[in-house]
């Protein structure tokens, strides 16, 4: 792996660059928050932002995607969403959710419609800085390998920047002259301390190896109907989680006979519907089913097919969630710490 | 991975609809229909290999898709057939079609019951109304590769004489010397029923002796009927692993994307839908 340095301001001289034909994404601001957006003016984009609203699933999987489209009833591939994209500020914890959804979108079958967006869009990973939310510290998701094409930590005056496949080699060699191969001892010492105090700045941790075997320990345990009654089973956990894909499918006909589109939108496994199937039997009819089950999606069988959880410590679902149910939340009471405090919480906020 | 789906992995887009052309419509009973459909493309009809217990994805344009079992049996190549119940908008809209209409199929999808492990074996087929769909076409194999299996025996129970599916061709199977078939509806409406009267599970009393140890049972039908049929096979002792049954998922995708089918860390459309009893004992929720 190479690395070079960037000095801070010839950063969007190098995304003026490298952006003449492709749409460059990145997160701007949105209230007081943070949204992944094409940028028309590189002033948008926000160095040093915490999680986006969504997650870049949304970039390479849009809420709704037309897959196919009919006319004369005949089916025509719609790939319409798949376009040659840069996209820049993805966070560590994001690229392991990207690398998720990879290994997720290859398996027994390929899905096409992510596989071809994934192929069209460069990554440009960027450092962050935990905030109270974040943990990916825990889930071992906050420093990345691989993943991405380039990567940019951000050392205040400059960047170092690690250079992660030949696609980002080649973004580098439009413009060489402002990167400088050599670092310096102080650079290096400059980074290394960065790299501890942000290792030091989690402000919390969650046993994820205990989690595994508690979700079966505990899948009778009366924990789930206290937290079915809270939940409010409104889908924004599954939406703004990285990894979470289910989507539904619904056709769209247009006036004219045989005309029309097969869309897809995103879905979610807590949301009533879900496993409904023809003759109005539902095999999760409660709502601390669903839950039930986008936890053990999460903590349990996403392990016993690929030997991680399929939670990145982003901390979307604790910024989301109204009643705070989250993978904090729900660990924690798996692990019988701090229960009756949630309890008390809920009981307060949520029951009166 | 296995190999099968490292084969599968060379399709290119597997959510394109093949257009296939229905051939023939009749009813079953009142409200399930039976439809033999034909790939319109002469080499992908004929090329269409699936095992019994496969299911694939119909849809209709602009009604949405939906998966059903395949009732035919891959030992007669190039129709497949499907019983359908009017149940949704899907069901609603393939009801609304004529013979030549169009619709798409795309699959097959799903494990099947294994057949290899089956040869030399009893098989005992258990089906209990519309769960005669996936099954008949198990029957219809072990009836076309005779000679490779022991005993066949069908066990099949309705609840009126006239919501008996293939009420006909299974009594005409009757006539055969090398299959137990063993009929039976909860009430004779008709007054004309000459075979067993009650649940499926009093046919058991009817078995003849067979090596249970070295039998394959093979279960579809309501939720209600499981627990019954399986109490009935644990006491013939017939292993928790060589009763197989065949379950329903709401599907969006066949092909282990949309999440819908997920038990556990299983996708039913992948590693399913058929399932040996030592898995829904050992998985949650599968019934």
């Amino acid at each position: 792996m190479r690395i070079v340095k960037l000095k801070k301001p010839n950063l969007f001289t190098f995304l003026d660059v490298i952006s003449k034909d492709v749409e460059l994404w990145a997160p701007i601001k949105k209230g007081d928050k943070h949204v992944f957006k094409v940028v028309e003016n590189f002033n948008q984009i926000e160095l040093k932002t915490t999680r986006t609203i969504l997650p870049p699933k949304k970039i390479l999987l849009p809420p709704y995607l037309s897959m196919l489209d009919i006319s004369k009833g005949k089916y025509k591939e719609d790939f319409s969403h798949a376009t040659k994209k840069i996209i820049f500020g993805i966070h560590p914890c994001d690229i392991h959710g990207l690398l998720i959804l990879d290994s997720f979108f290859k398996q027994a079958f390929n899905d096409p419609y992510y596989l071809e967006a994934r192929k069209n869009a460069l990554i440009i990973g960027l450092s962050c800085w935990p905030d109270e939310y974040c943990f990916a510290k825990h889930t071992r998701t906050h420093i990345v390998v691989e993943g991405y094409d380039l990567f940019f930590t951000d050392l205040d005056d400059f960047f170092l920047v690690w250079i992660g496949s030949s696609q980002g080699d080649d973004l580098i060699r439009l413009i060489p002259d402002i990167f400088e191969e050599k670092l310096s001892d102080e650079d290096i010492q400059r980074y290394m301390d960065w790299q501890a105090e942000r290792e030091k700045a989690y402000q919390w941790s969650l046993n994820f190896t205990a989690l595994t075997d508690l979700m079966e320990l505990k899948y009778h345990g009366e924990l789930w109907e206290k937290l079915g009654d809270a939940c409010l089973a409104c889908g924004s956990c599954s939406m703004v989680c990285p990894t979470c894909n289910c989507y539904n499918v619904m056709d769209k006909q247009f006036l004219k006979e045989g005309e029309g589109k097969i869309i897809r939108h995103w879905d979610s496994c807590t949301l009533e519907e879900y496993s409904e199937v023809a003759g109005g039997e539902n095999f999760r009819e409660k709502r601390y089913q669903r839950l039930k089950l986008w936890y053990t999606h999460k903590l349990q069988a996403f392990i016993s097919k690929y030997g991680k959880p399929s939670c990145v410590g982003c901390g979307r679902c604790l910024a989301t969630c109204p009643v705070d149910i989250n993978v904090r939340s729900v660990g924690k009471a798996l692990l019988g710490e701090e229960v009756d405090a949630f309890w008390k919480r809920l009981n307060k906020e949520v029951r009166q | 991975m296995n190999a099968k789906m490292e084969g599968i992995l060379n399709q290119k887009n597997p959510f394109i609809p093949e257009p296939a052309r229905i051939v023939r419509i009749h009813y079953l009973t009142q409200d399930v229909k039976f439809f033999q459909v034909r790939i319109v493309e002469m080499e992908k009809a004929l090329s269409f290999s699936y095992r019994p217990g496969q299911f694939a994805m119909i849809s209709v344009l602009g009604a949405g898709e939906a998966p059903f079992s395949i009732s035919s049996t891959p030992s007669r190549p190039g129709l497949l057939e499907f019983c359908i119940r009017k149940v949704g908008s899907v069901t609603g809209a393939l009801f609304r079609l004529k013979e030549n209409d169009l619709i798409g199929v795309r699959g097959p999808y799903g494990n099947g019951f294994p057949i290899e492990k089956m040869i030399d074996k009893n098989v005992m087929i258990i089906m209990g109304g519309l769960g005669a769909a996936p099954l008949r076409s198990v029957l219809l194999y072990c009836l076309d590769n005779r000679d490779q299996f022991r005993s066949v025996t069908l066990l099949h129970g309705a609840k009126r004489p006239s919501e008996m599916i293939f009420r006909e061709e299974f009594f005409a199977l009757k006539q055969r010397e090398d299959l137990e078939c063993l009929l039976a509806v909860d009430e004779d409406d008709t007054g004309k029923w000459t075979e067993n009267i009650g649940v499926v599970t009093t046919l058991f009393s009817k078995l003849k002796e067979m090596d249970y140890q070295n039998t394959y049972a093979l279960v579809c039908g309501p939720p209600v009927m499981y627990k019954f049929v399986i109490k009935e096979l644990i006491k013939l002792n017939i292993p928790k692993h060589q009763i197989l049954m065949t379950l329903e998922r709401r599907m969006k995708c066949g092909v282990g994307k949309c999440g819908h089918c997920a038990i556990d860390y299983i996708y039913t459309c992948l590693d399913g839908p058929v399932f040996t009893y030592w898995d829904v004992l050992h998985m949650r929720e599968l019934i």
